[in-house]
């Protein structure tokens, strides 16, 4: 027995090893860039430790002074000044031209180095500046994940609101789940006739309308979503109708608005709620109807009270799966949704690729991570419930 | 008791408009009584089951209950309990829910709900058990639960087709003897469909033997067991013995081997080929020594034993030896004399 389980690890260790590595490992340190905090710390080392000594009163003791200097004229050489502007610009607006100006004059600058720092940028002068350098010394920060909910620190380590101009997470969040509850909703209500009637039909028929429900997965959600910009844009064919019918007096503007978005996901996503409900449907055993005739139950009874119930661990299932894939949703929102209708997936892509701030692709990752996972806990602890109940 | 509860007229069903699965069924259930449905596979006696609970619609014909055509009322307006063979508990909910549903759908009243459940799980000898969901359940306690909730909106009538057959013998006969004794009971109209003849003779008023869509015969148990009225009932229910026979007269019979074989008086025109069917417990063993029929296999069977014999030209003739029976048991090999009793030979035409 026990030889045979050693065995069996023993050939599963490889696939155990590959889901660790291509998987877990990559999102764990990606995640870990949330609460990391090394830019400072790596480019202005001496900075960064005279600081940390430093009691905080007032300003900081003149060899800061000499320090931030000197390392700021360095990594300008060593071409490591942006990533340092870049995240003490993202603890205060500012900073950046700050930094560089004074990485720029690092050569030009003279003892004692209070006087002319603050002569060349006043923001040396204020206790706050230094304050936001000694918090950015690492090795972790709750920046990010402090903004990522439109909190802020203020520079004596208080947690605030951000300012009213850079608070945007939280609707943010509660825009995507709203997107995403709403396409869910859609998706089951639409999907539920659609896997009833598939479950019911006789033989070959059912395979068939199957076929026909998978048959949007032969193609890229990008082809998919592009078609419906195709099909909505204001010379396009449904317009067009619209227009040939007399229902419209003008073509109207779908694309770059909330109802485009929400129509690319309720479609790209509609099959991933029939198929989870169809699969449930199919082991339901029909007797159960006749039993429930039987007892003197009518259709709507009958419907209600034996057949909704029993099939609704498929409802939950392919919710939690459309929601799932809805709150993550990039392509479909990014093709046919306005700047007011983007999710948080959007803003993680373009922290990366435009802002380079992983911090903040991280932090907003974090909290997608979490949400969904408690989303997908809850619908496991509903279904479960219901699993477990029937053995 | 003779009252008739369903009738059926002229009923055919055929599935796909050619082959009839139930032809011309002419069928009564009388008020009060257990009628079985008994017959080999694919006979159509869920077919019959299912078009009088107005699951299946007959394809020509009609039926009634009570004096009133059903054939255009839905299932659910008909009032009839039906038990299954995989019980269909509903798997969401309690026994007790499950025991409610009828009921509520009902409107009757919480405390009469209750009180029907109570009395319900008490019938089935399941008191205990009313919170526990069906999966919790053997398969005996849940076609135990099965029958109750059949049973307790006080239906006129419950159907119930092969609710037996997925258990194993013993317990098979253990709810055999409660249905029976619910049924005594309540005095309930059951209709039940079951391929097994030992549990129609079992529990049955009356039986009605299904062949190819059509009631071979319709009678009490011991009816269709001693006088079988054609020779698939003969051959379907019970074991019997079955000789190709010539008619010397009004009664006797020539066999294959010449002999002759007395039978009670018959009408068959003297000359014509006909079929008896001998049960084997009725074949009298005499004496050994010179005689009539070699014994060629001997099965123990504890209660009695089980000779084949070479007799009337044949070597498959079967007998039934009594273990009560003071004389030894013969061994292969060995000749005797065996004796068939008039009363014990039944004569079908023959074809
Ligand atoms: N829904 C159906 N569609 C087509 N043919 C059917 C259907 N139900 C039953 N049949 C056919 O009708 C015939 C009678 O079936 P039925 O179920 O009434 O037999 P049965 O006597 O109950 O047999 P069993 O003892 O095996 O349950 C069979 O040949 C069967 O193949
Ligand atoms: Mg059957």
């Amino acid at each position: 027995m026990r030889r045979t389980n050693w065995l069996a690890a023993l050939l599963i260790a490889p696939l155990l090893l590959l889901i660790l590595g291509s998987f877990l490992v990559p999102v764990g340190l990606t995640l870990f860039r949330a609460v990391q905090d090394r830019e400072v710390a790596q480019a202005l080392p001496e900075t960064s430790a005279i600081l940390a000594a430093w009691d905080g009163q007032g300003l900081p003791p003149e060899a800061a002074f000499a320090a931030v200097a000197r390392e700021l004229g360095a990594a300008l050489e060593a071409r490591r000044i942006g990533d340092v502007a870049q995240r003490m610009n993202f603890a205060r607006t500012g900073m950046r031209s700050t930094l560089l100006r004074t990485a720029r004059a690092a050569e030009r600058l003279r003892a004692p180095y209070a006087a002319s720092l603050v002569a060349l940028d006043a923001r040396w002068g204020q206790a706050e500046t230094w304050l936001l350098l000694r918090s950015a010394g690492g090795p972790v920060t709750s920046l990010y994940l402090l903004r990522a909910m439109d909190f802020t620190q203020t520079p004596d380590g208080g947690v605030v609101q951000a300012p009213t101009d850079e608070r945007l997470y939280r609707t943010l969040f509660l825009r995507t789940f709203g997107i995403s509850l709403l396409v869910t909703a859609i998706c089951v209500l639409l999907a539920y006739p659609v896997a009833y009637t598939i479950a019911r039909l006789r033989a070959p028929w059912s395979s068939i309308a199957l076929t026909l429900v998978l048959i949007p997965f032969w193609s890229s959600v990008l082809v998919r979503t592009t078609a419906w910009f195709v099909l909505l844009q204001r010379e396009g064919p449904v317009n067009g109708a619209l227009l040939g019918m007399g229902l419209l007096e003008a073509p109207a503007q779908v694309i770059g608005t909330r109802i485009a978005v929400v129509l690319a996901l309720v479609h790209v996503l509609l099959p991933f709620a029939i198929l989870p409900m169809h699969s449930v449907m199919t082991r339901l055993d029909a007797t159960y109807l006749r039993a429930a005739a039987s007892l003197g139950a009518n259709g709507m009874q009958r419907f209600l009270r034996v057949w909704l119930p029993l099939s609704l661990p498929g409802v939950l299932a392919g919710g939690a799966m459309v929601f799932l894939l809805a709150v993550g949703m990039y392509t479909a929102p990014a093709l046919v949704g306005g700047d007011r209708d983007q999710m948080v997936a959007w803003f993680i892509a373009n922290f990366l690729n435009r802002d380079v701030n992983w911090g903040m692709a991280a932090a907003l990752s974090a909290y997608l991570l979490a949400m969904t996972g408690a989303i997908v806990a809850l619908a496991r602890i509903l279904t479960g419930g219901m699993v477990g109940a029937r053995g | 008791m003779s009252e008739i509860l369903v009738s059926f007229r002229d009923v055919t069903k055929s599935y796909d408009g050619r082959v009839p699965v139930v032809a011309a069924l002419n069928l009564d259930v009388h008020r009060g009584e257990f009628l079985t449905l008994l017959g080999p596979s694919g006979s159509g006696k869920t077919t019959t089951l299912m078009m009088l609970a107005g699951f299946e619609d007959p394809s020509s014909g009609s039926i009634a209950l009570e004096g009133t055509r059903i054939d255009t009322v839905p299932p659910h307006r008909r009032g009839i309990g039906v038990v299954f063979q995989n019980y269909a508990l509903f798997p969401h909910m309690t026994v007790a829910q499950n025991l409610a549903f009828p009921l509520s759908i009902r409107r009757l009243p919480k405390a009469e709900i209750a009180a029907r459940i109570a009395r319900a799980l008490e019938m089935v000898r399941l008191p205990a058990f009313g919170d526990r969901k069906p999966s919790q359940l053997s398969g005996g306690q849940q076609q135990r639960v099965a029958l109750a909730r059949a049973l307790i909106f006080e239906p006129k009538l419950v159907l119930l087709d092969e609710p037996l057959g997925a258990l194993d013998k013993q317990l098979r006969e253990e709810l055999q003897a409660e249905i029976r004794h619910i049924h005594a009971r309540l005095g309930v109209t059951m209709v039940y469909v079951t391929h097994d003849q030992a549990e129609a003779l079992t529990l049955s008023d009356r039986i009605a033997i299904f062949h190819e869509g059509r009631i071979q015969q319709i009678d009490t148990p011991e009816a269709v067991y001693e006088r079988p009225a054609n020779p698939f009932v003969a051959g379907f229910i019970g074991e019997s013995n079955r000789l190709t026979v010539q008619v010397v007269d009004t009664t006797r019979l020539r066999l294959e081997d010449g002999s002759l074989l007395a039978t009670l008086p018959h009408a068959l025109p003297p000359g014509t080929a006909a079929l008896v069917s001998i049960r084997p417990e009725r074949v009298v063993i005499g004496a050994q020594g010179p005689g009539n029929a070699v014994v060629e296999e001997v099965v123990y069977l504890g209660d009695h034993c089980r000779l084949r014999l070479a007799h009337a030209g044949r070597a498959d003739f079967i007998a039934k030896l009594p273990r009560q029976d003071a004389m030894a048991v013969p061994t292969p090999g060995t000749r005797i004399t065996i004796g068939i009793p008039a009363d014990a030979v039944t004569v079908f035409p023959a074809g």
